[in-house]
C-alpha cells in the first residue's frame, strides 16, 4: 500500500482551484513521511486530455485520464470508476475535495468499500507511521484528531483554502495514463446548470469593500440598521447563508462558498456571523477582515485580521458617528 | 408512500466546557443539546410533499441517539412527522458517521420508504457524509446539497436542483428510491404550534435495538467506523488582532482602517 492517489475536480471545462491545493497537500503529506510515494492525479470528464496540461505540475508523477460518459459530474460515474482504479492501484492515501461534487460520492465509495474516511480535513501528518488527519469539531470551536487503525487505504476529504498548490512556474513531464472506467448504469443524470440570479443588482463578485451581518442581527428589522450604515461607510452589503435562508435579504447578496464569490473583496467587515466552515473558506482570501462579534470564541477571530468583541449595535451605532 | 426523514441531536459546547479525562471528546454535561439545523429544513421537505398530496404519505423521522434524542424526535412529530423512531444501545457510543450511516441503512431497510431525506451536514461535527454513506450502503441512487425539489407523488422520478459552489446550481433527474442531502434554505420550516406540542407529547416514540435491525454490536460503534478519534483539543487562539477599549474607541479604530482602506487620511 503506497502512493496518494488525487481526484482532480472539474467543472465546465474548468479544473476547480481545489484541484490544485490536493496536490500541495499530498506533496505536504510526502515530505512529512519521508516515503518516495508516488502522486498520481486522476481527471474524469468525456475528454479528459483537456485537463492534462493544467495538471503538469510540480508534485506530480502521475496523471491519470479517466473518460466517462457524462462531462460533469455524476454520482454512480464518479463511484464507479474511482472505486475500480482504487482496487486496482491500491493507495495509501486517496485526497479528494471537501466540496459538493466529492460530497456526492466519497462517503458512499469509503462506506461500501470500508476505507479509512475522514471529510473537512485541514491538516495532515504522520504519528510513528500511522496517518492522523484534523479535522474541526463542535461548530470549528475545537480541532479533532482522527486516525484508521487497520485501513490500508484512507480517503480524506481535504477543506479548501487550507494547502498551498504548487508553483505553476516549473514545467514537470509526469507520466500520463489512461484507465478505463467500468460500464455504469447512471440512476441519476444531470440535466444542465443555473446561474444564481442576481435578485436586486448587486455584483458581489466585483465590490471591494464588503460589510456583511451575520446571525448576530437576531431579526430582520434589524437589517435596515446596517443597510444604512453599509451605505454611509461606502460598502457594499452581503449577509451569511443563515440570513439568506430566512430570507432577510436576497440569496445575491450571500458570500461564502456556496454564495456568490467575493473574488475581488479587499476589505471586509463581518459583523455578528460565527464563522462556518462554507463561509470562512470562500472568504479566506480577503486581504483585511474584520470580525465584530460578541462571543470572543467565535471561529471568524481564527481568520480576521481584525476583531472587535462586542456587540454589533452598539459598534454599528458608533461606527456611523465616524461618517 | 413513505419518507424517512434521518434526524441527529446535535451538541454545542457549553460557555466552560471541558475536555473528557481520555482528551477523546468533551464532559456531557458540557453540551447544549438541540435539533440539526439542516435537519428542520428537510423535515419540513418532507411534510410539505406529504400535504401537498392531501394524504396517503407518511413521514417517519429516524434518529440515533440516546433517549435525550426524544426531545428532537418530538419536535419533529409536533412539526408534521407521522412517526418517530430512535435507536440505541450503549454499544453505538464511538460510532463516526459511516457507522451511523450502517445504522440508518438498516433502518431504510426496515421501513423501506421511497425517499430517505438527510441534512447536508450536522452544525456540530459537519462531516457532511452521513446521508450519502448510508445511499452507499443500502445501493440507493443519492444527490448531495439539494436546495429544490419537484416531486410529484407516485412518479418514479424526481427532479431537483443540487447547490454547488460560487452561486451555480445543477439540474438533476434521480430515479426512486433515493437519498438526498437537503441544504438549508430550500424552504420556510414552520413553527410547531403550541396545540401540535402538546399532541406530539402524547405520542409514542418507536426505540429500537441492533438486533432489531439485524446489526450486532461489532457493526457499530469503533469496529464499525472508517475513523478513529484520537483526541480533541482548544485551538491556539486566532490571529487576529483585538481592537480594544470602549465601543466608541473601537468603532473609531475600525473607521481608521477603513478609510485607510478607501485612501483617505485619517
Amino acid at each position: 500500500m503506497s502512493g496518494i492517489l488525487i481526484i482532480a475536480e472539474q467543472r465546465r471545462g474548468e479544473l476547480r482551484p481545489i484541484s490544485l491545493e490536493l496536490i500541495g497537500a499530498a506533496q505536504q503529506l510526502r515530505a512529512g513521511g519521508g516515503d518516495a510515494a508516488d502522486v498520481s492525479v486522476a481527471v474524469l470528464a468525456r475528454d479528459p486530455a483537456h485537463f492534462v496540461p493544467a495538471l503538469k505540475l510540480a508534485g506530480v508523477d502521475e496523471i491519470i485520464t479517466i473518460a466517462v460518459a457524462t462531462e460533469e459530474f455524476d454520482p454512480d460515474t464518479f463511484e464507479a470508476a474511482v472505486g475500480a482504479l482504487i482496487e486496482e492501484r491500491r493507495p495509501e492515501v486517496v485526497l479528494v475535495a471537501h466540496g459538493v461534487d466529492a460530497f456526492g460520492f466519497s462517503a458512499a465509495l469509503a462506506a461500501r468499500a470500508g476505507y479509512g474516511f475522514a471529510t473537512d480535513v485541514f491538516k495532515i501528518a504522520r504519528d510513528d507511521g500511522a496517518l492522523v488527519a484534523t479535522r474541526g469539531g463542535y461548530g470549528q470551536k475545537l480541532c479533532v484528531e482522527v486516525d484508521f487503525p487497520g485501513r490500508e487505504t484512507v480517503v480524506l476529504a481535504i477543506r479548501g483554502g487550507t494547502f498551498k498548490p504548487p508553483d505553476a512556474g516549473a514545467l514537470t513531464d509526469p507520466r500520463i495514463r489512461e484507465f478505463a472506467a467500468p460500464a455504469t448504469r447512471s440512476r441519476s443524470s444531470g440535466k444542465g446548470f443555473v446561474e444564481l440570479s442576481a435578485a436586486d443588482d448587486v455584483d458581489m463578485a466585483a465590490a471591494e469593500f464588503i460589510l456583511t451581518v451575520g446571525r448576530g442581527v437576531g431579526e430582520e428589522a434589524k437589517i435596515e440598521q446596517f443597510r444604512e450604515l453599509a451605505d454611509v461607510v461606502g460598502a457594499t452589503l452581503g449577509c451569511s447563508r443563515p440570513i439568506a435562508d430566512a430570507g432577510w435579504l436576497p440569496k445575491s447578496r450571500q458570500v461564502g462558498q456556496s454564495g456568490k464569490t467575493a473574488s475581488a473583496c479587499k476589505l471586509y467587515i463581518a459583523m455578528g456571523v460565527s464563522g462556518a466552515i462554507q463561509h470562512l473558506a470562500g472568504m479566506k482570501h480577503v486581504n483585511t477582515i474584520v470580525a465584530v462579534n460578541s462571543d470572543a470564541e467565535a471561529s471568524i477571530f481564527g481568520v480576521a485580521k481584525y476583531g472587535i468583541v462586542g456587540d454589533i449595535f452598539e459598534i454599528a451605532e458608533e461606527l456611523r458617528r465616524h461618517f | 408512500m413513505k419518507i424517512l426523514v434521518a434526524v441527529k441531536q446535535v451538541a454545542a459546547l457549553d460557555e466552560d466546557f471541558e475536555i473528557r479525562a481520555d482528551g477523546r471528546d468533551v464532559e456531557p454535561d458540557c453540551l447544549i443539546r438541540d435539533l440539526n439545523e439542516w435537519d428542520d429544513f428537510s423535515l419540513e421537505e418532507a411534510v410539505k410533499i406529504k400535504e401537498a398530496a392531501g394524504g396517503g404519505i407518511e413521514v417517519v423521522v429516524v434518529s440515533v441517539g440516546p433517549d435525550e434524542a426524544d426531545e428532537s424526535l418530538r419536535r419533529c412529530l409536533a412539526k408534521g412527522a407521522d412517526r418517530a423512531v430512535r435507536i440505541w444501545e450503549d454499544a453505538v457510543e464511538g460510532s463516526d458517521p459511516i457507522a451511523i450511516a450502517r445504522i440508518l441503512a438498516a433502518a431504510a431497510r426496515r421501513e423501506a420508504p421511497n425517499f430517505l431525506f438527510a441534512g447536508v451536514q450536522s452544525s456540530d461535527q459537519s462531516f457532511a457524509a452521513t446521508g450519502i454513506a448510508t445511499a452507499g450502503l443500502l445501493g440507493w441512487p443519492h444527490a448531495a446539497v439539494v436546495a429544490k425539489l419537484d416531486f410529484t407523488p407516485g412518479a418514479r422520478t424526481a427532479a431537483l436542483r443540487r447547490e454547488l459552489e460560487g452561486g451555480l446550481l445543477q439540474e438533476v433527474e434521480i430515479e426512486l428510491p433515493a437519498v438526498l442531502t437537503i441544504q438549508a434554505g430550500i424552504n420556510t420550516p414552520r413553527y410547531a404550534s403550541l396545540r401540535s406540542i402538546k399532541q406530539a407529547a402524547a405520542k409514542p416514540i418507536e426505540v429500537l435495538g441492533l438486533a432489531d435491525l439485524r446489526l450486532t454490536a461489532a457493526d457499530v460503534g469503533e469496529s464499525g467506523s472508517l475513523s478513529r478519534v484520537r483526541r480533541m483539543y482548544v485551538p491556539e487562539k486566532g490571529r487576529a488582532v483585538l481592537l480594544e477599549g470602549t465601543p466608541a474607541e473601537q468603532a473609531g479604530q475600525l473607521a481608521a482602517i477603513i478609510r485607510e482602506f478607501k485612501g483617505e487620511a485619517a
